[in-house]
């Protein structure tokens, strides 16, 4: 039962990541989708230099200096100034109502938890217990972007999966190779400068974000 | 073991009179601070003994269509929140009171005040009585399984639903990280907020609107039973806050039959409470009161949070 300290302090920060994607889920307001965001990404990088610190993994020094800079910094400015460019302030009422996707978020953490768990046991990594809440980060967020209406929240459910990703490599292997979380960090980047310029051109055809709107599109 | 006995019972009577004394001046205390973060300058921290005070030299007024159980439901609730606060662990672990009840009781308690004020509400036959227990009863259905799993993250950590043990193992050996403890304790305050009608759910300054709850109920009320249910809601927020520094932070608290260790207990208890509504007072002012109907989804995810908590137990700490 008694972990060393730094294995505590791990699996707390990831506990408090766990605890922000449903915050997320449950989370109408745009703007505080944003904030949560920048935060889960502050918890990772906190978490990683913890995991870097505690294994004496330097490489993983600076891919917590990679997320504080892309996620904690970046990627929500550039959100933020999208949403207020595009002036949404609030998501509509998603597909199905906030309840029920909790409970969905539920049985989606109970299946995660149940899955990551022989995985873990073999593991010898001071992170191995994390594995779980990684797994059920990615299907929370992959769940919010299918609840989701609004462009703009797709795209947050899609950059919070990212973090789920990073969280399940740092407690899996301790992080991925350089050179593939630089590919990574990039891919992320430009996907949301990307989406930016699709969420102009969505609302320009159809004078909402709503992507409900798309699945009316035909062939003249 | 009577020599035990006797400090226990002292400890218990000192515990439970002090409660009582202090409940009036915590609710200044956080009605001081809200004043004060609105850049106010507030009515001053011992203004609810004030009111009391006033209240208790008034003649009651009483509906014609009154029947005793409006006078006698007053008197109920106190008496349940002052078994409250006698069994949540204050300043010692130590408390003859405590086997009586663990923390399924302490709900059932909470619940058995609710029923009668809400019972008594709708005794008069007003329409903003029957509207606030109404409110009242949808809010507290759903907060107390939220409740319920709360505390059992704290059960299972400690492998009994009983308070004293429950802080015990919690704040008398070396220092453990629970993560399970972060989703228990947000669920908590999520809780804490419903149960003693605080903002986003409800506001407690407010009177003769459409949107008020406890203060719907308790409309009818004058003089000493007002006082006396003024004086159990302040009661029970000092319950739900001791609650919660015995759950989540109980260091400090003084041990079995430990006299000196009282002497620290004392003014750690005090800064705790201190610290806790200033940060209620915190909340209150920066958040905005939700409409009743988002209420259910509010404590929908406060009772997630607390099942969230105990996987996250059997995943991270067995």
């Amino acid at each position: 039962m008694n972990l060393p300290f730094y294995a505590q302090l791990i699996n707390l920060f990831a506990a408090l990541l766990l605890l922000l994607a449903f915050a997320m889920l449950t989370q109408r307001r745009i703007l505080s989708l944003i904030n949560l965001f920048a935060l889960q990404g502050f918890v990772l990088v906190l978490s990683t230099a913890v995991v870097a610190y505690s294994t004496q993994q330097s490489h993983l020094y600076y891919s917590a200096l990679l997320t504080l800079a892309l996620k904690v910094m970046l990627l929500p400015w550039i959100l933020h100034r999208l949403t207020q460019a595009l002036n949404v302030r609030w998501d509509v009422e998603p597909l199905i109502n906030i309840p029920a996707t909790m409970l969905l978020g539920i049985v989606l953490v109970i299946f995660a938890f149940n899955l990551a768990t022989p995985i873990s046991q073999m593991a010898g990594t001071i992170t191995k217990s994390t594995l779980g809440i990684a797994t059920a980060c990615i299907l929370l967020s992959f769940l919010m972007m299918i609840t989701r209406r609004k462009a703009v929240s797709q795209v947050i459910g899609f950059l919070a999966m990212e973090n789920g990703l990073f969280l399940a490599a740092t407690s899996a292997t301790y992080g991925m190779p350089m050179v593939v979380e630089l590919g990574i960090a990039l891919d992320v980047l430009v996907g949301t400068l990307v989406f930016g310029v699709f969420f102009f051109h969505i609302r320009e055809t159809f004078e909402s974000l709503d992507i409900h709107h798309l699945e009316k599109l035909k062939e003249h | 073991m009577s020599g035990t006995l006797a400090g226990g019972i002292a400890f218990q009577a000192m515990q439970t009179i002090l409660a009582v004394l202090i409940a009036p001046l915590m609710l200044g205390w956080v009605n001081q601070c809200r004043a004060w973060l609105q850049n106010k300058k507030g009515p001053g921290l011992v203004q609810p003994y004030r009111v009391i005070n006033k209240l208790f030299h008034k003649d009651a007024v009483l509906a014609h269509s009154a029947s005793p159980l409006f006078r006698a439901a007053p008197y109920i609730l106190f008496a349940c929140m002052w078994l409250a606060v006698g069994i949540v662990p204050m300043l010692a672990t130590d408390l003859p009171f405590a086997p009586a009840a663990d923390v399924i009781a302490l709900v059932g308690l909470f619940a058995l005040a609710r029923v009668f004020i809400s019972l008594a509400a709708m005794d008069i036959g007003t329409s903003f009585g029957t509207l606030g227990a109404r409110r009242e009863m949808m809010i507290g259905f759903l907060a107390e399984p939220a409740m319920l799993m709360t505390l059992f993250t704290a059960s299972l950590i400690s492998h009994s639903t009983s308070l004293v043990t429950i802080v015990e193992t919690l704040g008398q050996r070396e220092f453990v990280i629970y993560p399970s403890m972060a989703f228990a304790a947000t669920a908590f305050l999520m809780v804490l907020l419903a149960e003693n009608a605080r903002i986003p759910i409800d506001n407690p300054s407010t009177h003769l609107e459409l949107t008020m709850i406890h203060e719907a109920m308790i409309l009818e009320y004058s003089a000493r039973h007002l006082a006396l249910v003024e004086w159990a809601s302040s009661l029970k927020l000092t319950a739900y806050i001791a609650l919660g520094i015995a759950i989540f932070a109980p260091w400090g608290i003084a041990e079995a039959g430990d006299w000196t260790g009282l002497l620290i207990a004392l003014p750690v208890l005090l800064l705790k409470l201190g610290l806790a509504g200033a940060g209620l007072a915190l909340i209150e002012t920066v958040s905005a009161k939700m409409r009743i109907f988002r209420a259910p989804e509010f404590l929908a995810t406060a009772f997630l949070l607390a099942t969230l908590g105990m996987l996250t137990h059997f995943l991270l700490e067995t």
